[in-house]
């Protein structure tokens, strides 16, 4: 669980690194805040039966499902040997082998689509856990509504995780929605639901833990809210002026990876100087991906022109 | 004056807003935050929060909501941060908005307009050219400028328009094309196209940022002796179908461009207009040129491959000439 914290942690600082440096290519979208709730959650999944959609704030998910830091690496940078061919980038990758389904931008446009290939093994009499996830904006997005109302219809073993960091792009949870927790909307599902602290990772992945219990008990889906904050702005280009100082400072006393640090070296799990030592290795890692990555030419001009059907894999113009 | 396409499209927003009270704006983040592309920066101070609605992220719901105040008296102007999320409020566009002067005889006055396009780097979830979409829909009028100017008259009269319409800014555009705008009040109708350039011997049929390949590629080959005409039809419904034809029986030739996907693209409803009419006058068979029938990729090896640009126009112009 430690290491998972802190490559999700790196990841960023390493990414913050090549965009300050100007050779970042798309967004970076900092998960500085959201380390505990990607972690934990794919930590309570068994990641040979189970299933994860992540969203644009869940590296850490990634690497707890096994995806290699050099196959992350050139799959977000989108160079010659992603696994999208360049066509896309980012985490928007599929992997069956490794059971992660990216998302798409359009935000939760892939809920649905994680209800159904749990659907698909409901049919075959197997019980797949669909691990997905949605920020307080993205939540207000129709889709989310279908398809949490078509997975408790169905006991479909779906886990949504309202990722609620406080803010969707500029927008506070004030002018997003009215209710006062958004795990209040379960009831409205007939779904469990439960709201918690989501920076506390070992408090996810317990919570997490019993709802992958109740799905694969067949008593359907649940609806988490994490509670966070984003520490940074929507992406990198945004300099987040709009949120007040206080507030971040606030929470920044409760950052996920120090929290987590410093509870296991005053349960003398570890050492500081341990801590130190595996952040500076993973971040050193982290960049020699990178370094690795950037070597990786753009993809051939050609892969543009093919497999826009499966039908006609391979095929140009 | 001079202004960018994008400080085009919020002049003419600001100049219709102090207009005319029944103008509002209702989209993501376009208030204290200004628009993903600061388009509406100071509007939030000048007109305040109830009339520069910062709404959730529920496209159906803008785009709904602004149907029914539209309805109900107002003229809206909806924002999607990028037009591939209008797939989102799709239904309330094609199934509410399009068909209701037809059943109701009742007014939509209403624009859904945001920034479109590739060639910027960005996925095939923020480049999508979809406006031959809304074309095939029946009821709504669909916009793409290539100019400051027009990008101004043409938001202008979409406002002040009783039907819905789809206004396509090309993001590449935004900040790249500047040119001298008209102050104040200034209309370029729906449906009138532009010949942004005179010639003789082929014409060039095109709108939003392929009349800029276009105009490019009509200069690399002015040196060989061709004198292309260029056409910016503007908008594509209502679409100015005899300034085309004029082009056309006039020069005899006719290549027809845009970014959006070739098949089922709006050029097909051009080159099909131009042979059903103007068939006796074509000296070769009329060209498309237009991005490979793929989603828009991220790598820019790859974008580039599937973008149409100027180089290709040029080719297909020399191959028309020479026919
Ligand atoms: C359907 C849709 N509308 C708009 C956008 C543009 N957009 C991208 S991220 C974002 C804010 C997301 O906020 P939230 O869901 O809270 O997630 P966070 O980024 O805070 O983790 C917006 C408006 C989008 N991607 N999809
Ligand atoms: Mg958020």
């Amino acid at each position: 669980m430690l290491r998972y914290m802190i490559m999700a942690r790196e990841f960023d600082t390493a990414m913050l690194r090549l965009y300050r440096q100007g050779k970042a290519f798309g967004g970076v979208y900092s998960q500085l805040g959201n380390e505990a709730v990607s972690v934990g959650s794919a930590l309570a999944l068994d990641r040979t039966k189970d299933v994860l959609f992540p969203m644009h704030r869940n590296i850490g998910g990634h690497f707890v499902f096994g995806q290699t830091l050099d196959q992350l690496m050139l799959n977000h940078l989108a160079r010659q040997g992603s696994q999208m061919r360049g066509t896309d980038g980012t985490g928007h990758y599929a992997d069956p082998a490794l059971r992660i389904y990216g998302n798409v931008s359009h935000l939760g446009a892939m809920i649905p689509v994680a209800a159904g290939f749990s659907l698909a093994d409901k049919l075959r009499g197997v019980t797949t856990v669909s691990m997905t996830y949605i920020g307080d904006g993205g939540a207000q997005v129709g889709e989310v509504h279908e398809a949490l109302n078509f997975a408790s219809v169905h006991k479909i073993p779906l886990i949504l995780i309202i990722e609620n960091n406080q803010y969707a792009y500029s927008t506070p949870n004030s002018m997003e929605f009215a209710c006062e927790r958004l795990s209040d909307r379960a009831v409205g599902y007939g779904m469990a639901g439960a709201t918690i602290d989501g920076t506390d990772v070992e408090l996810v992945y317990t919570t997490c833990s019993e709802a992958v219990d109740h799905a694969r008990k067949g008593l359907g889906p649940t609806l988490i809210e994490t509670v966070t904050m984003r520490m940074r702005g929507h992406a990198e280009h945004d300099d987040f002026s709009y949120v007040p100082k206080e507030l971040l400072e606030e929470w920044s006393a409760k950052d996920p990876v120090e929290r987590y640090i410093d509870r296991l070296i005053d349960d003398g799990v570890v050492t500081r100087e341990e801590t130190d030592e595996l952040r500076a290795s993973i971040l050193n890692d982290m960049i020699a991906s990178i370094d690795r990555a950037l070597e990786h030419p753009w993809p051939a001009a050609e892969e543009g022109l093919k497999n826009v059907f499966m039908s006609t894999a391979g095929e140009g113009h | 004056m001079q202004m960018t396409y994008l400080e085009a499209i919020a002049d003419a927003l600001r100049v219709e807003m102090r207009r005319d009270e029944r103008v509002f704006m209702i989209g993501e983040d376009i208030g204290t935050y200004g628009g993903a592309f600061k388009l509406t920066k100071g509007f939030l101070d000048e007109f305040g929060p109830s009339r520069i609605i910062d709404a959730p992220i529920s496209e159906a719901a803008i785009i709904g909501a602004s149907i029914g105040a539209a309805l109900n008296g107002m003229r809206p102007v909806a924002e999607m941060q990028f037009m591939d999320f209008v797939t989102n409020g799709f239904n309330q566009i094609v199934t509410v908005a399009g068909t209701t002067a037809y059943r109701w005889a009742i007014p939509v006055p209403m624009v859904v307009r945001g920034p479109s396009g590739g060639g910027v780097g960005a996925n095939p979830f923020h480049s999508r050219n979809s406006e031959a979409w809304f074309v095939h829909a029946t009821g709504i009028k669909v916009v793409c400028p290539a100019f400051p100017d027009d990008a101004k008259g043409l938001m202008m009269a979409s406002i002040r328009d009783n039907d819905p319409v789809v206004f396509y800014e090309h993001k590449g555009l935004y900040r790249k094309i500047k040119g001298d705008v008209p102050e104040g009040e200034y209309i370029v109708p729906l449906g009138k196209a532009r010949v942004v350039r005179q010639g003789s011997d082929v014409s060039v049929i095109c709108y939003g940022s392929a009349v800029h390949m276009a105009l490019a590629a009509a200069e690399a080959v002015a040196a060989e002796g061709i004198n292309v005409e260029v056409v910016d039809i503007r908008t594509l419904v209502p679409f100015d179908e005899e300034t085309v034809l004029a082009s056309v029986r006039k020069t005899g030739r006719a290549v027809v461009a845009h970014e959006a996907v070739l098949t089922g693209g709006f050029g097909g409803e051009i080159a099909a207009r131009i042979a059903d009419k103007a068939f006796s006058y074509l000296d070769a068979p009329v060209k498309r040129v237009a991005a490979f029938d793929a989603p828009t990729p991220f790598a820019p090896t790859l974008e580039q491959a599937v973008l149409p640009n100027s180089d290709i126009i040029a080719n297909t112009i020399r191959a028309t000439c020479s026919f």
